[in-house]
């Protein structure tokens, strides 16, 4: 187990150690978690803070994923706050309960660790396995880095818990590459957290028998749609309270986040919108080129859903030529999940800049600077003839 | 539930609604007890996934119809020495 030690509260840590010491801080009512790689080390030192007596939370280790998301749904219908942690075909053995917990408008909060999903089998980093579950209702945040994740963790609480929003949040980062990277990252005070995040108070429990409730009651055509409607609305309006919880954040603790991060993006001509840590990656890039007097920029959205398609608009409506990177393939015959809802976020905008995508870094393949270099480049002369050779392609292979 | 009264998340704010779902209608068997051959065992109430074996003073008294779906499980399970359930056709 990590011990949390610094000075000036800047501390290295794995990813997997700062989410893990980030739920030490929630000290969460219950936590049910089923290990698998490379979000186990999450689980495995959360379990030593419950072992030392550091945590209050009722650690419930189950046989499976599915059971795992079933007792937290158990769990969060009973009013607990409830984490849990997971990766790849953990995440995908959890699927008919995502849908529970989310159509239940159950505030769950769970770390991704991202990891590609079989087949072939591989335990390295991309994004299948959080962009398969991109429409179940659960809210995401993308996160690049190791304070990201551990930031994002504590809004996760305070997003989900919101009686505007009630729905799970998942706060996803990079397999291995942030999950087992040590970085500096600066951490709070136990108190301060508890300050933050507050009390939760469920307006309702299954466990109380003096106002006996039925959760998941067979709903038939003519109130289904309207549950689903209300779940809708309230999964649109989360994305301001994803803003107004990230604005007390940054007065609290000084960082700042959005619903994106946008870099060079003001004055750029082309651009290129990628999730997670390869953002870093792609920064170095840009400033590379702007150094050689390159007009070039990169949007890093933070949260994707609910997909803010307006300030994505917004953020994008100067650009001539763009392209979207993704960690996963859709596997239609189009492009990938973030290329396709980019792409008709900028429908609207007047003059409707290129949109190109590339499929990147499946199953931990390597994504360098000189990459993104060249997906730059690109970039640089469709803006200069207008003319797009491949819409979608897999990035450096033919 | 109607379609002016929707609570979030579909919750309904009191227990034992089942009781007011009549499922009776989906019987395509009618269980049909010998109560001259039945030892009140209760085998057959712990078995009805429907609680719909009637159990009186702890004797097995007949079933309710409003809610038996013609499953079957109480004939089946009553003691092969017994065998105080038959199952028949429901008249159309
Ligand atoms: S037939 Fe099935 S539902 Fe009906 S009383 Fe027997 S066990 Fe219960
Ligand atoms: S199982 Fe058979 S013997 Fe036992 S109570 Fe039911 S009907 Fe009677």
């Amino acid at each position: 187990m990590a011990t949390v030690t610094g000075t000036k509260k800047v501390v290295g840590l794995t990813g997997n150690s700062a989410i893990a010491y980030a739920m030490k801080q929630v000290d969460p009512d219950v936590c049910a978690a089923y290990p698998i790689t490379p979000s186990t080390a999450i689980m495995e030192e959360f379990s030593g803070y419950y072992a030392d007596g550091q945590v209050s939370t009722e650690l419930i280790a189950v046989e499976s994923e599915h059971s795992a998301m079933s007792a937290c749904i158990g769990a969060a219908a009973a009013g607990a706050r409830v984490m849990t942690a997971t990766s790849s075909q953990g995440l995908a053995l959890m699927w008919e309960m995502l849908y529970v917990a989310s159509g239940l408008r159950l505030p769950i909060v769970m770390a991704v660790v991202n990891r590609a999903l079989s087949s072939p089998i591989n335990i390295h980093c991309d994004h299948s396995d959080s962009m398969g579950a991109r429409d179940s209702g659960w809210i995401q945040l993308y996160s690049e880095n190791v304070q990201e994740a551990y930031d994002n963790l504590f809004q996760a609480v305070r997003i989900a818990e919101d009686r505007r929003v009630l729905t799970p949040v998942m706060v996803c980062m990079d397999g291995f590459i942030t999950s087992h990277a040590i970085e500096n990252l600066t951490i709070m005070d136990d108190a301060e957290i508890k300050e933050f995040i507050g009390e939760h108070e469920s307006a309702y429990s299954l466990l109380d028998t003096e106002n006996p409730i039925t959760v998941g009651a067979m709903t038939l055509p003519d109130a289904y749609m309207d549950i689903k409607h209300q779940q809708s609305k309230a999964m649109a309006a989360s994305k301001d309270v994803v803003v107004e919880v990230a604005g007390e954040f940054e007065q609290r603790f000084g960082r700042s986040y959005g619903l994106m991060e946008a870099y060079m993006l003001e004055d750029a001509e082309v651009c290129v919108v990628v999730l997670s840590s390869a953002a870093g990656t792609t920064k170095v890039a840009v400033d590379e080129l702007r150094s050689q007097g390159k007009k070039v920029g990169l949007l890093k959205p933070r949260l994707y859903r609910p997909f803010p398609h307006e300030e994505i608009m917004e953020a994008l409506r100067g650009c001539k030529a763009i392209c979207v990177l993704d960690r996963a393939d859709s596997m239609n015959g189009f492009g990938g999940p973030l290329f396709t809802d980019i792409r008709a976020a900028l429908y609207d905008t007047p003059q409707r800049p290129v949109v190109i995508n590339r499929i990147f870094g499946l199953g931990g393949r390597d994504y360098t600077v000189e990459d993104a270099m060249e997906v730059y480049h690109e970039l640089l002369r469709i803006k200069e003839t207008g003319k797009v050779e491949t819409l979608s392609a897999y990035l450096g292979e033919d | 539930m109607t379609k002016k009264n929707i609570t979030f998340a579909g919750i309904i704010f009191e227990g034992g609604t089942a009781d007011e779902y009549k499922t009776g209608g989906w019987r395509k068997l009618r269980p049909i007890l010998d109560k001259d051959k039945c030892t009140n065992c209760l085998i057959c109430w712990v078995m009805c996934p429907d609680s719909a074996v009637i159990v009186e003073d702890g004797k097995m008294v007949g079933f309710n119809l409003e809610h038996c779906k013609g499953c079957g499980i109480c004939a089946m399970e009553c003691p092969d020495k017994v065998k105080a359930i038959t199952m028949e056709e429901e008249e159309k």
